[in-house]
């Protein structure tokens, strides 16, 4: 019985953490599919999230609720404002410069947030509703174990429904195929790849709120492991498709949850099993699990 | 209607296009005929504004020549792109839908898709298939229609009838006749002359990048150069 309380512990733990990895995966998975560009950055993104949460709840006098739902939209327009900036300007050029102007963007928002934030760790003030210890049968895990799955879920209907229902949805999925074609339809490249970066960045705020209250330790440079294990995530699903990344992002959480858990050994190894497994899938199937088979356009 | 003024086009040094002028007038048949590289699908790209390109391009009598392609689709211009291009992964009515793009009148979109059932009722029978699973005609008959789903007020049709069996064929080009008698204009790209001529009010001959001939559909049907090049008379 002990045993089986446990594991549900680590079990609850895993789907937590997977779905933090499942919902920064999307936005590395859906500006691929639509730029084919690796979005580095975004690791970064997702720290301005839980920042700008930090000092909306510290410093604003709004409820911790009202901030949490504000701070994603804002941090939404920021990712925006990235694309604006650093990749839009590069469009037409060899892909391998955008790659590069991901990375001086990463580098730029991390010392931008040592500068702005300073560099000491600050305690992210977690709402007090949020922070309980809830018992059931002979397991007893934080509430927020439990909230994380189910906000995620919510959040991957609605993206599912955008995605495949509305128009701009609809145009999403044309452009990820055919540029050119798209644009014969009338559509509005910019403004699509725009609204691609907002939710992308908005998804990984709410992933970092979540982070936040579930780790309450704010670093400037915190972005940078979620970042690259959801990216890894992103290549175990298939990048580029969206149930791919959030997959990816559950086998990652739950992979790492339990490693510890039946290995305690290999605790100090956490971070490395992601690497291991992008390894073994790189060997294994390139184009991830749910990946297209890479074919090339005539 | 639409009218081109010394359009030309370089890829990367290469002169696709060397100054050319076309003139559609409203509710004509214009063909652009030519062999493979001479700049046929260039001139209707740039027109759309896909490529780069110098020179005019006057719709109506204004300048459209350094609008985004969205913006020219909104001018009533719509293009089927050469080999088809349909959207494989979305179904064949979110193909329809994503052509009516530009427009927001619900009812008068669906009443559009159900008028591109009754043109082609193959598609109507797959409209819940996606796009790639159809058959290359089928797949033609998609990307006519998709292209309708605007309004157009002009067609431009790159090689509609490149790959497709005789019988398909035929059933493009009597669709670019029902198109005419609804009072669409068309600009038609073809590599097959003799049908594309045969039913053109108007027809260019392009020859790397420059034009070289030009007259009513039947006139250069009779024209001994084109026959010897483009329809294999042979003298």
């Amino acid at each position: 019985m002990g045993d089986l309380s446990i594991f549900l512990q680590h079990l609850a733990n895993g789907v937590s953490l997977g779905s933090l990895y499942a919902l920064i995966a999307i936005g590395y998975t859906m500006v691929y599919g639509i730029l084919r560009l690796i979005n580095f950055a975004h690791g970064d993104i997702f720290m301005l999230g839980v920042y700008i949460t930090f000092y909306g709840i510290l410093y604003t006098p709004l409820p911790w609720w009202l901030v949490f739902l504000i701070a994603p939209a804002i941090t939404g327009c920021i990712g925006i404002l990235l694309e604006i900036t650093a990749y839009k300007p590069l469009r037409e050029s060899p892909r391998i410069t955008i790659l590069i102007s991901a990375i001086g963007a990463s580098f730029l928002l991390q010392n931008l947030g040592i500068v702005i934030f300073g560099g000491r760790p600050r305690a992210f003030p977690v709402p007090k509703l949020l922070n309980q210890v809830v018992r059931l049968g002979g397991v007893s895990i934080n509430i927020v174990a439990f909230i994380i799955p189910i906000i995620t879920v919510l959040l991957l209907m609605g993206l599912n429904y955008f995605i495949n229902k509305t128009k701009t949805g609809m145009a999403m999925r044309a452009l990820a195929k055919d540029y050119d074609t798209a644009s014969l339809m009338g559509i509005d490249i910019n403004r699509i790849i725009s609204i691609t970066f907002f939710l992308g960045s908005l998804l990984a705020a709410v992933g970092g709120i979540m982070w936040g209250v579930r780790y309450p330790q704010l670093m400037p440079l915190m972005g940078t492991m979620p970042g690259l294990k959801s990216f890894i995530a992103a290549v175990i699903g298939g990048i580029g498709n969206i149930t791919g990344a959030v997959t990816g992002g559950f086998i990652l959480g739950l992979g790492e949850i339990m490693l510890v858990a039946l290995l305690p050994r290999l605790t100090g190894y956490r971070d490395a099993f992601a690497f291991v497994l992008l390894i073994i899938i790189l060997l294994v199937k390139p184009s991830g699990i749910m990946g297209d088979k890479i074919t090339e356009k005539v | 209607m639409l009218e081109v003024i010394d359009l030309h086009v370089n890829y990367g040094g290469i002169n696709a296009l060397r100054g050319i002028n076309l003139t559609i007038e409203e509710n004509q048949i214009v063909t652009l005929i030519g062999a493979n590289g001479a700049g046929k699908s260039s001139t209707l790209r740039a027109v759309m504004g896909l490529v780069k390109k110098q020179g005019k391009v006057l719709y109506k009598g204004e300048d459209i020549t350094t609008l985004p392609t969205k913006d020219i689709v909104r001018q009533g211009i719509a293009m089927v792109p050469e080999g088809r291009r349909v959207f494989a992964d979305l179904t064949v009515e979110e193909n329809l839908i994503l052509g009516a793009y530009t427009r927001s009148d619900r009812k008068a979109i669906s009443r559009d898709i159900e008028r591109v059932y009754d043109t082609f009722p193959r598609l109507k029978e797959r409209s819940w298939q996606k796009a790639g699973t159809l058959s290359g005609g089928e797949q033609q008959m998609l990307a006519v229609g998709r292209a309708l789903m605007s309004n157009p007020k002009i067609l431009m049709m790159d090689e509609p009838s490149l790959g497709l069996a005789p019988r398909l064929v035929r059933d493009i080009f009597e669709i670019i006749n029902v198109l005419r008698e609804r009072g669409n204009t068309i600009l038609l790209v073809e590599q097959n002359a003799r049908k594309a001529l045969e039913r053109a009010d108007y027809g260019y001959v392009l020859e790397t990048g420059e034009l070289v001939l030009e007259g009513p559909g039947q006139v250069l049907l009779e024209d001994e150069k084109v026959q010897e090049a483009y329809l294999g008379v042979t003298r």
